[in-house]
């Protein structure tokens, strides 16, 4: 166990790669999350048409599938990825998926009259959606966003397969260089476990930003039904 | 032409061959999953309050940490414990004890929202607790949560590919293999992600149609 | 959807109706469904005249409103706000469905209170008030806030301008309902059941606000309402609906005194017989 825990800069290192590939897989899910969820929206059938096609595909396939596809496929016409690369696109792309369907079901949930009460004071629909649905929509999406972070943060341990030194490819290392299996694995479990914990305090954070600007209590009750049916859907 | 349909159709069986490792993977992780979700669900509504929250982190914890990690561990500690097991064997345990975090949520949102006064007519009648589970809380709690259950077993179908990483040949692993022969990756993992993309849409659209048929009622 | 030959007809009368003020409802259609709710009405409101509809729950007056919201499309027929219709609009010289610039123009107009007040719940009471004003009208934030404070004023919620929608009571958020509803200066104002939300102490507060607007401004009002004394003393015209249709119309000394026909003066006992 010393072993392990005097090797602790290596394991800070591949946790830092970990944190990194959180942080720029999570940006480009949030863009493709919004971009895509809110084509759905749309009144045109065809943009409605292309966030399907979107979200069945990359939520229809695996993560690593598809971070393999990029690394090994793709350089084979032509087009050539850093790893790195590969792995913030994959785990971003389906995470984004997901995302979509999120920022989907939110703005529906939206009561109707709340739309209606715009178009009362002649807002135009950029507006509508910007400075009313929008702001109230964020807040439902919170939770099941908050789920999906933790997600894709676990999902980031995959790159290890295509030789990026995240967490759990130091761990690999060390378990050959210390041949102490067990006491690497349990340390970095824990590792990645305190770092789910955080970005849960952060995400409980900004759900409890979002309770005041509604003016709710702030709290766990107000939870919105879409968080058990969409957490869900992994 | 880069796409060589000849070499396509050569390496097929051998990749179809791993899809039905991922299948078998996928649903008895699934078995393991349920079976031990609701052992999870129970143990947290114990009278105990320590057994209680215990069980609540210790699901947590199985939730909130990598599903390949969790496979390293089982596959490199459990040897060490002198409990030597196939690698799919492991794969399979490794998924089920992971996908159990999940699905003991689901139940637990179910029992949770059987009415109190099912509980109280149990005691009421004097039931011993194991039957007021069996025979009045779980048929309908379960009932209610199926359609969310199934959705896991897509989710599952989709993390099985992590199972390479400990040497199980399911799919993704039988396209690795003959692309590093080949030096052809550029078909088998196009196939493989094809393959999977029609697998989950169709899977998903099956369970659209189970959750019609349980949400009527 | 092209133009319909009866859309056409009806969109380019012989009496010249483009450029005349105020509402009219020529042969309105509205259906949901098979549900014919409202069957061939016609019916006119002159610019400045305050006219309450009454009426059974079912009648269609909701719909009525949200038709002149354009929140609903009539399905034939032609709606008129200020000689423009409220379903097409010219484009060269082909009537072509309107689009939402052309009814965003049309809107300008028209101000709506809801049953259900629909206030932003993510803005501050002050920002339900100008947000609009602000975006929409493009006020000056300065401006926007001034004269979003005399409103609340006018309203007696001065006190209440920093608070959040949700803190307040049913007929204080009305209140700010109706401010926000004037600050967009519309020359019509649509009111639906403003106080059926609300508990029975706080109707009076609201109604005493509508009075006194409808007293000091010549806004054209129409209002949907239970309360009969109210639309005794601030309607010039009463509007008795049923089924879709106008069973009888008349001051509101004669409909409330006098009524002639027999199913106003069931539902003006039933009323009256709640309160
Ligand atoms: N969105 C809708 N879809 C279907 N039917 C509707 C809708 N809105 C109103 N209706 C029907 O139209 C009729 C008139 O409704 P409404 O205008 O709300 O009446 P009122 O306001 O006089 O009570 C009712 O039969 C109602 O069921
Ligand atoms: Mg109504």
């Amino acid at each position: 166990m010393s072993d392990v825990l005097s090797s602790y800069p290596l394991l800070l290192r591949g946790a830092w790669v970990t944190i990194q590939l959180t942080l720029y897989g999570s940006a480009l899910a949030l863009v493709m999350a919004f971009v895509f969820g809110l084509i759905a929206t749309a009144r045109s059938a065809w943009l409605r048409a292309l966030g399907r096609i979107y979200v069945e595909f990359f939520r229809g396939t695996a993560t690593l599938v598809l971070m393999y596809w990029f690394f090994y496929a793709l350089p084979l016409v032509g087009a050539r990825f850093a790893p790195m690369f590969a792995a913030v696109l994959a785990l971003g792309l389906n995470v984004g998926a997901y995302g979509a369907e999120v920022v989907r079901g939110a703005v529906k949930a939206v009561p109707k009259a709340q739309y209606e009460a715009t178009v009362a004071l002649n807002m135009r629909p950029g507006q509508r959606l910007r400075r009313v649905l929008l702001p109230q929509a964020i807040a439902l999406m919170l939770p099941p966003f908050g789920n999906l972070l933790i997600e894709l943060m676990k999902g980031s341990a995959v790159v290890s397969l295509i030789s990026i030194a995240d967490l759990m490819l130091r761990a690999q290392q060390l378990r050959q260089s210390t041949g102490q299996t067990t006491a690497v694995f349990l340390v970095i479990l824990v590792m990645y476990f305190v770092i789910a914990q955080v970005l849960q305090l952060f995400v409980r954070y900004l759900e409890r930003r979002a309770d005041i600007m509604l003016g709710r209590r702030p709290g766990r009750s107000a939870r919105s039904p879409l968080d058990t049916r969409l957490g869900a859907a992994k | 032409m880069i796409w060589d349909w000849h070499f396509a159709g050569s390496i097929l069986p051998d990749l179809l061959r791993g899809l039905v490792v991922t299948v078998e993977a996928t649903l008895l992780g699934y078995a393991v999953a349920l079976g031990l979700g609701l052992v999870w669900a129970i143990l947290r509504r114990s009278p105990s309050r320590i057994v209680g929250q215990v069980v609540r982190w210790v699901v947590e914890f199985i939730r909130s940490t990598p599903l390949l990690v969790q496979l390293f561990f089982l596959f490199f500690a459990l040897p060490a414990t002198g409990l030597t097991l196939s690698a799919l064997v492991t794969g399979v345990l490794g998924l089920g004890l992971h996908y159990s975090a999940y699905t003991s949520e689901v139940y637990r949102a179910g029992i949770a929202d059987v009415p109190v006064g099912q509980w109280e007519a149990a005691t009421a009648l004097n039931l011993p607790r194991r039957r007021v589970w069996a025979g009045v809380v779980l048929p309908q709690a379960v009932r209610k949560v199926i359609p969310t259950l199934a959705n896991y077993l897509i989710a599952m179908f989709k993390d099985s590919p992590l199972l390479l990483a400990i040497t199980v040949p399911e799919m993704l692993h039988s396209a690795y293999a003959v692309g590093a022969k080949s030096l052809r990756f550029l078909e088998p993992m196009t196939i493989v992600g094809v393959l999977f993309v029609i697998v989950s849409v169709l899977s998903s659209f099956l369970l659209r149609r189970l959750e019609f048929r349980y949400g009527n009622n | 959807m092209a133009t319909t030959d009866s859309a056409a007809d009806a969109v380019l009368p012989e009496d010249g109706a483009a450029g005349t003020d105020g509402i009219r409802f020529d042969g309105v259609v509205k259906r949901f469904g098979d549900n014919v709710v409202l069957r061939e009405l016609d019916f006119s409101v002159a610019a400045g005249e305050r006219v309450t509809l009454i009426g059974p729950s079912g009648s269609g007056k909701t719909t009525i409103l949200r038709l002149l919201m354009t929140l609903e499309k009539v399905d034939d027929g032609v709606i008129w706000v200020d000689g423009r219709s409220l379903s097409h609009m010219r484009r060269g010289d082909r009537l072509v469905p309107a689009d939402e610039k052309y009814l965003r123009r049309v809107r300008s107009d028209i101000g709506m209170v809801f049953q259900q007040f629909n206030l932003f719940p993510n803005m501050s009471v002050l920002r339900n008030v100008t947000e609009a004003p602000v975006h929409v009208l493009g006020l000056s934030k300065d401006e926007a806030v001034e004269r979003a404070r005399e409103l609340l004023e006018l309203v007696g919620l001065s006190d209440k301008a920093d608070a959040h929608p949700g803190a307040l009571s049913g007929g204080q958020q009305q209140r700010v309902a109706i401010a926000r509803a004037l600050a967009m200066r519309p020359k019509i104002l649509l009111q639906d059941e403003v106080t059926s939300a609300l508990d029975p102490e706080l109707v009076a507060g609201v109604l005493d606000v509508l009075r006194d607007i409808a007293n000091e401004t010549d806004i054209t009002m129409l209002c949907v309402t239970h309360e009969m004394g109210f639309a005794r003393d601030v309607s010039n015209r009463v509007l008795m609906f049923d089924q879709g249709q106008i069973v009888e119309e008349g001051t509101p000394e004669k409909i409330f005194s006098e009524p002639e026909n027999q199913r106003t003066q069931d539902f003006l006992h039933a009323v009256l017989d709640q309160h």
